[in-house]
């Protein structure tokens, strides 16, 4: 099972606080249809607030595997100016 | 193509070339927001409000619409009802409802200055005339400005559809509070109760203005069918027409938005607050509308960066190791939620390893205008508060600061603060650079200080489109979507030249508008020459590509044995005796191999890499009049590698002074009624070439391994150090800490002079 | 209102037009004969990027009614390059990239062209305190200042006898 870390508070409000959890998850895709099968409401608070990192690395493009020993982190996207 | 290319070998990048669009800057030739104009054009002009808080019971347009001249006028009712929620703009979403409002007030406004109604008018002063006109019935509201006063339970509350997000249990009340975010790890607590030496302090800064020299201005023009046409000066003309269409409530591909010139930015203009109001009224009328703000209005309505309180306490042992740190930082984020606490709290300990720490943040309205990316935003003000409470450590201890953060920075494979490790970072390099800057050993004089401060920021990657194509006569031209604040279209430029081996006058950059290009995000977040470099890197190297393929057809060989060097093709096959062709040579026999050559690349990197920098300070505080004097500046900075070595010393110079003006002189001021007091640049105080001296730049590269050119972001970071880097200067000067920004001469005198 | 009637010299051409009593010299050369080099960044005298030469003063175009350019010499940055040939100081500013955004620079190119006109050989002080007038946002005034100071090396010896 892929293990995911929310990063901070930003997802509190909807996990309840939960800093993180095991899921299976071929791609980021399946990982947000999994947290929002959880979580009602963490599929769009994902997509417009968070950043996600797989194994180290920012990841664009949701696509991205995800395999059995992945990390995930969950952070907030911010903006530049 | 992201083979990092080995310095030694490269022709263009690195060098100092005239900026293609040079020439016309320097001769009133380029065409700025302001300075298009249509025939038949009429000008837009805004009626404000003059009061901070009120409800509007009604508005009367009618004696306006009778004017002659008049030939539209605009409410916030134009504007559809709309059900979008965010919408992506930029990095992070744009609420299209409050943007909206910001663009012209709903049922309340919410600060002075924001916009209740519009006109177009055959000339500029009947369109003023017309203004006066309108009459607004106002049911008028207490205010509440300070941050710490918003937050108070008697507070005159902005939103009654406000409950803090964030919180254990969601509040059932509204409030002035948006959101508690939090961020922690290991037992700060336990650290600090267990740390030889606490660096500690209440820090605060007052809301700034990005301070672009240019005011908004555009001209928009609907067409009898609904299609319509924006020229402007904006960060991103993709991001103008997202939101825009989207406050108006138009189709994406009916609308084209043209970028013109932009006279700065900063952050300051990646959102709009003219576009949607003069479509409207454009449509209305039937005729292009062309709407430029005053300096006054730019002021009282556009989004300044957010001033801040940050409560901070840092532990570390006698030997220097940094073990705990606690911070709570207040947002101050204008009318509507707007640049916050939490890129704040991301960036506050980013500079440091530092294994227990807890950081809360708030983000809280008030009644001034809803705060807006302001370069590294929200950064400076954190960064701010933990850069002077490690120099407080740093004396406590008797160590040098630049060592004491040499024990304590980040290093490549450190977690940040997502957790993913950081990359090929260059802090400790930065910090030893400035550590061996003659800057550093010089003797100082009296009443002088030196103060040192580091810095760093996220940095962006983010999608680009880029296109490059070959001319019949083997020039190229370069397309992006992204507007040159800078001077990045000479770095795409020159990336593109060096990839194709041509002389750098053969290629030439432009920037496209949104029918002409695919997407780009706007041009900010320090992400244009490196996402969009990296898209102008591939789409040269796709173009490579096909002229070698040409080159094979011509002369009838394998495509694996042509190769590309210095602008030619050459063949590898020792059995052929050929000539290399040129790319003209190529060039000029297309319709016969094939047709055109050109490539557009997309790209959405997210490895982007987050840079550092370190700033020395030396002021001179006169005990007299407390007046601070900035006599030597250095900044030094990471910047993975030059691609125009001017343009980002240009980037280090232009941060490191407005940060100075953010730490001695700049501040919004409001009066009883909450009118800003200095909306203007005689009283909104910025840094003029008398009061600096020469910024003195070094650039660090260590390039970024995955870009073919090294490329790190580096317009953001620079704003970064200054804060702290003269706050500390000051304090060395006069032996006392300083907490609150600007440093004032009022302010330091009276410090110097005991009182409180 | 009624439109006033100007005629003055435009950087050396006769140049006349029509506007309200109220307009700036500054928005007549923008609207009324399409010079729109000269910027508008405040309206108010502070950040002289309407900066233009007036009978031979550096003024704020901003400031000045355009009624007031009557029967004068006007410079603006358009009449700053001679014959298609740059002026130093315009050259030196590219060289040195003594601009970003490049919207004070018009502003800035006349008032050290004023600097220059009347004191050959400034030092960094004098000139640092003659560009005070000109607020650049971008560039920290650095790389404004070593151009300014290069171009005036380079004009005086230019002038200088052989």
């Amino acid at each position: 099972m892929a293990r995911v870390t929310f990063v901070s508070s930003f997802c509190d409000n909807l996990t309840g606080g939960a800093e993180s959890l095991e899921l299976s998850a071929a791609n980021v895709f399946g990982l947000v249809r999994a947290l929002e099968a959880r979580f009602p409401g963490m599929a769009e608070h994902v997509e417009k607030r968070a950043a996600i990192a797989v194994d180290g690395e920012v990841v664009q493009a949701w696509g991205t595997p995800i395999s059995e020993d992945s990390e995930v982190l969950l952070y907030p996207r911010i903006a530049g100016g | 193509m992201t083979k990092l290319l080995d310095k030694q070998e490269l022709k263009v990048v690195g060098t100092r070339p005239v900026r293609p669009d040079g020439a016309d800057k320097v001769t009133g030739k380029a065409v700025y927001g302001a300075d298009y104009n249509l025939p038949g054009m009429l000008r837009g002009a805004i009626l404000r409000s003059p009061h901070a808080h009120a409800r509007i019971l009604s508005i009367d347009t009618r004696k306006a619409e009778a004017l002659p001249g008049v030939k539209a006028v605009a409410t916030n009712a134009d504007f559809p009802k709309v059900d979008m929620g965010e919408i992506d703009a930029g990095e992070a979403g744009i609420n299209v409802d409050r943007a909206g409002q910001m663009c012209l007030a709903r049922e309340k406004v919410f600060y002075e200055g924001q916009p209740v109604a519009a006109v177009a008018a055959t000339s500029a002063s009947i369109a003023a005339e017309a203004v006066r006109l309108i009459e607004v019935e106002y049911e008028v509201l207490p205010h509440v400005i300070g941050v710490e006063e918003a937050m108070r339970e008697d507070a005159p509350v902005l939103h009654d559809d406000m409950f803090t997000e964030g919180l254990p249990e969601t509040p059932t009340k509204p409030s002035n509070v948006v959101l508690r975010f939090e961020s922690a790890k290991g037992d700060p607590d336990a650290a600090l109760a267990a740390a030889d030496v606490v660096g500690s302090g209440r820090y605060s800064t007052q809301p700034v203005h990005q301070g672009y020299i240019e005011p908004q201005a555009c001209i928009v023009s609907v067409g009898g069918d609904g299609q319509a046409q924006i020229w402007c000066s904006s960060q991103g003309q993709f991001m103008v027409r997202s939101v825009t269409a989207a406050i108006t409530g138009m189709n994406l591909a009916d609308l084209r938005v043209v970028p013109l010139e932009i006279g700065g930015g900063f952050g300051g203009k990646t959102t709009v607050y003219l576009e949607p109001v003069a479509l409207v009224l454009s449509k209305k009328s039937g005729r292009p509308v062309k709407m430029v703000l005053s300096r006054e209005e730019v002021f009282r309505s556009t989004g300044p960066g957010p001033g801040a309180i940050v409560d901070v306490q840092i532990g570390a042992t006698k030997d220097g190791i940094l073990t705990g740190a606690i911070l709570e930082m207040k947002y101050q984020v204008g009318a509507f939620p707007g640049a916050g606490c939490q890129a704040g709290v991301m960036h506050a300990l980013g500079c440091y390893r530092i294994a227990n720490s807890r950081i809360v943040g708030w983000d809280v309205v008030s009644n001034m205008p809803s705060t807006h990316a302001y370069r590294a935003p929200s950064a400076p003000q954190s960064e701010f508060a933990v850069e002077c409470a490690i120099d407080d450590i740093a004396r406590q201890l008797g160590m040098d600061p630049i060592e004491l953060r040499e024990k304590n920075g980040v290093k490549p494979g450190d977690p940040s603060f997502s957790g993913a490790p950081y990359g090929d970072i260059a802090f400790m390099e930065t910090l030893a650079a400035a550590k061996e800057h003659p800057h550093y050993a010089a003797p100082l004089g009296p009443n002088q200080g030196r103060g040192i401060a580091a810095g760093w920021w996220v940095n962006h990657g983010g999608e680009s489109t880029a296109m490059v194509s070959i001319n019949e006569d083997g020039s190229a031209v370069v397309a992006t979507g992204n507007p040159d604040i800078g001077g990045s279209r000479a770095s795409m430029a020159m990336m593109a030249a060096e990839v194709l081996g041509l002389p750098i006058e053969k290629v030439r950059p432009i920037v496209a508008d949104t029918s002409s290009i695919g997407f780009s995000m706007l041009t900010g977040g320090s992400r244009t020459t490196f996402a969009t470099g990296r898209a102008v890197s591939e789409a040269a190297a796709d173009v490579v590509e096909q002229l070698k393929g040409r080159a094979a057809m011509i002369w009838g060989v394998e495509s694996d044995k042509v190769e590309w060097s210095d602008g030619q093709a050459r063949c590898t096959d020792p059995q052929q005796d050929l000539p290399p062709l040129s790319i003209k040579d190529i060039a000029s026999k297309t319709s016969k191999t094939g047709g055109p050559i050109a490539a557009e690349k997309s790209v959405n990197p997210g490895d982007a890499m987050q840079t550092f920098g370190v700033h020395i300070c030396d002021s001179e505080v006169d005990p007299e009049t407390g007046h601070v004097r900035i006599v030597r500046y250095t900044a030094v900075q990471d910047v993975g590698r030059a691609i125009h070595p001017s343009y980002v010393e240009g980037q280090a110079q232009g941060g490191a002074v407005q940060g100075i003006g953010w730490a001695l002189n700049e501040a919004y001021m409001f009066d009883a009624n909450g009118r800003l007091d200095n909306p203007g640049f005689l009283d909104y105080r910025m840094p003029v070439a008398s009061d600096l001296p020469m910024i003195d730049t070094l650039l660090v590269e260590k390039p970024h391994p995955g870009h073919p050119f090294g490329v790190k972001g580096v317009g953001e970071v620079p704003i970064v150090p200054p804060l702290a880097a003269v706050a500390n200067s000051v304090s060395a000067a006069t032996g006392k800490r300083f907490y609150d920004l600007p440093l004032s001469p009022a302010r330091v005198h009276a410090a110097l002079n005991g009182a409180a | 209102m009624k439109k006033q009637y100007v005629s003055t010299i435009v950087n050396g051409d006769p140049a006349d037009f029509l506007c309200e009593p109220q307009t700036s010299l500054l928005n007549a050369l923008r609207d009324e004969l399409g010079m729109t080099g000269s910027k508008e960044g405040c309206g108010s005298g502070d950040c002289g990027a309407c900066s233009v030469i007036l009978d031979g003063k550096l003024v704020c175009s901003c400031l000045v009614l355009a009624t007031e350019a009557e029967g004068k010499r006007v410079e603006t940055i358009e009449g700053m390059a001679q014959e298609g040939r740059l002026h130093p100081l315009q050259e030196k500013f590219l060289d040195v990239g003594a601009l970003q955004c490049g919207f004070c620079t018009p502003g800035v190119l006349i008032a050290a062209k004023a600097l220059l006109d009347r004191n050959p050989d400034p030092s960094e002080e004098e000139t640092r305190y003659w560009l005070a007038g000109n607020l650049c946002r971008c560039t920290g005034y650095d790389k404004i200042i070593r151009a300014v100071l290069e171009a005036a090396a380079e004009l005086r010896q230019e002038r200088a006898p052989a």
